[in-house]
């Protein structure tokens, strides 16, 4: 006997990112689903983030790890809500995870969530938490073919951070062919060349991200 | 492991929908996954004959029909299939290009065999 079901494998979690969704748009918080590859920087582009901002907007840290909190206890040195989600072995959160992270958090005292996902370029982008916008972090260390190796997560963000550019003149990689590339698989994708260890680009990364939060604020 | 994770979730789908059909097995199972989605079908294949073993699904097959990246384009109207997950029209090259399909992950039926003797097994 066939039943027919046609159905959404990922369903059940299109369902609770956007009960999270709600949450946030409700409590006003605006939130980063930050993606990219192990090694890329991610917990460093926190870190120079939450310096730059804490003083202006109140944030809150979910550090996602397959099984380590390495990277939450740096991301807690400064002083900020941090909430560490250990997925026991899955490559990515997913928005159940999110969702039982929330409860730590006191809403009334945030403006920015920040949610670090694991060291993944396929998997991340499949699955929602109910974040406002998906940004990606890649290293030119990781070499310029990405974008046709992983459309998907080029595909779902709105920021691509290429980090690690003071490295640029030590390395075989295109920056031109990279960004037209990124491009062609996603036209409204804002690219930003940064690198965490110099400070160069952030400036751009820190206002779009300001501009977002107060968007979602007003 | 990404293909483990929807592995996961479409064990449960099946696991729930065949509920009502208790001693039923589940024998086969029919799957439409976009070539965006970036699941490799050998590798689903295989997390699911790994965790779906001693359940209801154990032995079941995955029909897993591939749909290719389709767009449109807004500029042009063309409806084209693309190789390359390039997001421009290739006809007129517009940039302004909508996913018509590609990004599938969607299980379509599922056949179940619930032997031949009429009424055991059943509520
Ligand atoms: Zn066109």
């Amino acid at each position: 006997m066939e039943i027919k079901l046609v159905k959404d494998i990922l369903e059940a979690n299109e369902v609770i990112a956007s009960q999270n969704r709600r949450l946030f748009a409700d409590e006003g918080v605006y939130v980063v689903n930050l993606m990219g590859s192990p090694g890329a920087g991610k917990t460093t582009l926190l870190e120079r983030t939450i310096e730059h901002i804490k003083d202006r907007k109140r944030i809150a840290v979910i550090e996602g790890d397959i099984a380590t909190s390495r990277d939450a206890q740096r991301v807690a040195a400064y002083a900020i809500p941090t909430v560490q989600i250990n997925t026991g072995g899955a490559c990515h959160l997913d928005g159940n995870m999110v969702r039982e992270g929330l409860r730590e958090l006191d809403f009334d005292k945030i403006d920015l969530l920040l949610v670090e996902n694991v060291g993944n370029l396929v998997c991340p982008a499949e699955f929602k938490i109910g974040e406002d916008d998906k940004v990606m972090l890649i290293s030119v260390t990781e070499g310029d073919d990405k974008p046709l190796k992983y459309p998907l997560m080029f595909q779902v963000s709105s920021v691509l951070l290429l980090n690690k550019i003071d490295l640029l003149s030590y390395l075989d990689f295109d920056l031109e062919r990279f960004r037209s590339d990124a491009l062609k698989v996603n036209p409204h994708l804002e690219v930003m060349a940064i690198s965490c260890n110099t400070g160069e680009g952030l400036d751009n990364w820190f206002r779009w991200l300001e501009e977002r939060v107060n968007k979602k604020g007003t | 492991m990404h293909e483990l994770a929807i592995a996961q979730s479409l064990l449960e789908i099946v696991e729930q929908e065949a509920l009502p059909y208790s001693g039923a097995r589940v024998t086969r199972v029919k799957l439409l996954i976009g070539k965006l989605s970036g699941v490799v079908p050998d590798a689903l294949r295989f997390a699911f004959e790994v965790i779906s073993q001693g359940g209801i699904a154990e032995g079941a097959s995955l029909d897993i029909q591939e749909v290719p990246l389709r767009l449109r384009c807004h500029q042009c109207g063309e409806v084209f299939v693309v190789d390359d997950p390039f997001m421009t029209c290739p006809r007129c090259e517009g940039p302004e290009v909508e996913m018509v399909s590609g990004r599938e992950l969607e299980i379509r039926s599922m056949e179940i065999d619930d032997g031949d003797q009429a009424g055991q097994g059943h509520p």
